[in-house]
């Protein structure tokens, strides 16, 4: 007997869902705690010091130019979290995947399933995260909210390649080296916390690469109010190519992994 | 018309075949070379084989999760590459790891699995605690995984495989870990099912279980079938019907083993396998074996028994043989 709304991939969306509800606390620390503290801590306090000293161009506050930031950060945290080691995971140790494997669903169904959850995640700690920024009256621009799909469209963009790397991955360390010499590098140079401008001419090419600093540089416009239509569409088409890359990618790798 | 009044064929393989790709620094592996199989409804069959011997991936092959790369097979007519959700919405598997969640409770298990086959939370609330009766872990229904005993969890998982009603279970070495009691309860519960009409595949290591529980059993050796058909046929086919086992104490063992190769040699038609600690002769008349050995030499003790599937096993599995 099957319901009519029955969809293959909302059931591994489900099922994310219900080992969530185990959990939720230390995750909510994680993603909505530590970056409002961050916020609170960074943004005001080194703003504090920042915006006396060298204010940035246009006489933006520091928090203005930060929050954003690491709203977008955020996201990118969450998403190679959930998009490495829970899909390791998945796999290799918890193996709900293989689980699911034997179930009607197909390698997709459980991809799309899990981007899903993912995505939902992101969007509710977003949400959440951008309401704080409004408490703080950081944003000059109520475009401000829009930085919510934005911040979900980068999660998918890092999350998606990350699963279809993940899924092949062996060993344990492999994950933990990624976090270190891969997602690291990535969060603190990528011009998220200070404008590309003062870092080294050499490195500046490499972070136009980075879908961080896409999705950093739109959420900022979007909150600050300086959306050029240029840049924003650059932003976007980069990180839908990208994201649309890792997402064929994943799905490859799933069914090669998942039906081996 | 013979197959008229014959259930209808579930599973249809033939020269099935998986040879897995090379990883690095390794050759590719064929793990299954050349298999025939067929189920039919209601019917128990048993894949046997020493480790390595192909039959978790035979499994595999089955539940439409490993994609053959030779031959072709038909489950519930249907093809596993195309149709592999419309076939494992009707099957039920037990790995043979237990893949459960450890963070969720026994009910917790059995529901969240439910609703990868789309069953209404109703008809999944009222299976679920059916499922807990059927594995007697009531007392342990809202408990987590964690705390579930080896055994405990076994019975879990394949309470969790049933949970869609299968019309095939595939269950792999299902009874490994179970104490005696709880695997006395399993056959029983395999046997209900069978009678029911659910077809069932059944790995193992234990031969007496096999022979208990199956209809047919196949051999595998290094991916490939040695033997096929009922435990009674194989028994009947691959070794003489009785067995004299001999043990001697210690220093007498080799002196028991010269005596009886001595009789074979003048012509006693007896197969000998020469165990650590004991001598298995194979008779078509045990006790006349018996009287014939005991002449020469004395043992420890001596016993007559019925063939088994272990028997064929041991003889069609490579363990050495001295004629
Ligand atoms: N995913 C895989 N990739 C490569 N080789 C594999 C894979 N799975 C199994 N093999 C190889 O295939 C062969 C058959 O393995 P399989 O697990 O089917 O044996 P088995 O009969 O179930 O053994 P056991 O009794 O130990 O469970 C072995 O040589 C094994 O190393
Ligand atoms: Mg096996």
């Amino acid at each position: 007997m099957t319901t009519p709304a029955y969809s293959p991939a909302f059931a591994e969306f489900r099922y994310w869902g219900a080992i969530f509800a185990k959990s939720w606390r230390p995750v909510l620390v994680n993603s909505v705690v530590n970056p409002v503290l961050f916020l609170a801590g960074i943004g005001l306090g080194l703003g504090g010091l920042v915006d006396d000293r060298s204010p940035l161009d246009g006489g933006l506050s520091y928090a203005a130019f930060f929050a954003p930031g690491l709203l977008a950060a955020a996201a990118m945290q969450t998403a190679v979290v959930e998009g490495g080691q829970a899909v390791f995971n998945a796999v290799r140790t918890r193996r709900s995947y293989r689980v699911a494997a034997y179930t009607p669903l197909q390698p997709h169904d459980i991809l799309h399933g899990h981007l899903l959850f993912i995505a939902v995640r992101i969007l509710l700690s977003s949400a959440v995260f951008v309401a704080v920024m409004y408490a703080f009256a950081i944003p000059a621009s109520p475009g401000a909210a829009l930085a919510v799909p934005v911040a979900v469209l980068l999660g998918v963009t890092c999350a998606a390649p990350t699963a279809a790397w993940a899924i092949t991955v062996q060993q344990p360390s492999v994950i933990g080296n990624f976090s270190r010499f891969v997602v690291m590098p990535l969060y603190l140079f990528s011009a998220t916390f200070f404008p590309v401008e003062v870092m080294p001419g050499w490195l500046q090419p490499l972070v136009y690469l980075s879908p961080l600093w896409h999705g950093a540089r739109l959420c900022r416009d979007l909150s600050v109010g300086t959306v050029n239509p240029l840049d924003a569409g650059v932003d976007l088409a980069l990180l839908a190519l990208t994201a649309l890359a890792g997402y064929l990618a994943a799905r490859r790798s799933y069914r090669r992994h998942l039906h081996s | 018309m013979t197959s008229a009044h014959r259930e209808p064929l579930l599973v249809e393989g033939s020269g099935l075949g998986k040879t897995y790709p090379a990883g690095p620094g390794g050759a590719a592996v064929p793990a299954v070379r050349g298999l025939d199989l067929e189920l039919r409804r209601g019917e128990a069959l048993g894949l046997l084989g020493t480790n390595g011997a192909g039959k978790s991936t035979t499994m595999r092959m089955l539940a439409a999760v490993s994609p053959p790369t030779h031959g072709t097979l038909r489950v519930f007519g249907l093809d596993p590459l195309h149709d592999g959700p419309r076939i494992r919405a009707r099957l039920g598997v037990v790995p043979q790891d237990d893949m459960l969640d450890q963070e969720l409770t026994v009910r917790e298990n059995l529901v969240v699995y439910g609703r990868y086959f789309g069953l209404p939370k109703r008809v999944l609330r009222e299976r679920a605690e059916r499922l807990i009766e059927f594995a007697a872990l009531e007392a342990k229904a809202d408990a987590p995984v964690t705390a579930l005993s080896g055994g405990m969890r076994r019975r879990l998982t394949i309470a969790r495989a049933l949970v869609n009603e299968p019309e095939i279970l595939l269950l792999d070495e299902p009874t490994t870990g179970l104490d005696p009691q709880a695997r006395q309860l399993l056959w029983d519960r395999l046997i209900r099912l069978k009678n029911d009409g659910v077809a069932l595949i059944v790995t193992t290591h234990y031969m007496d279980e096999a022979e208990q529980l199956c209809d047919r059993v196949l051999i595998m050796e290094r991916g490939a079938l040695v033997a096929g058909g009922s435990p009674r046929e194989l028994i009947g086919a691959h070794v003489l019907p009785e067995v004299l086992e001999l043990r001697f104490t210690g220093t007498e063992h080799a002196a028991g083993c010269a005596a009886v190769k001595e009789l074979i040699a003048e012509g006693a038609p007896w197969r000998l396998e020469v165990l650590p600690d004991r001598l298995l002769v194979a008779a078509a008349d045990g006790q006349d074996a018996q009287r014939r050995i005991e002449a020469r030499v004395l043992p420890r003790a001596s016993l007559v028994r019925r063939a088994t599937l272990e028997d064929v096993f041991l003889a069609l599995t490579g363990r050495a043989l001295v004629e």
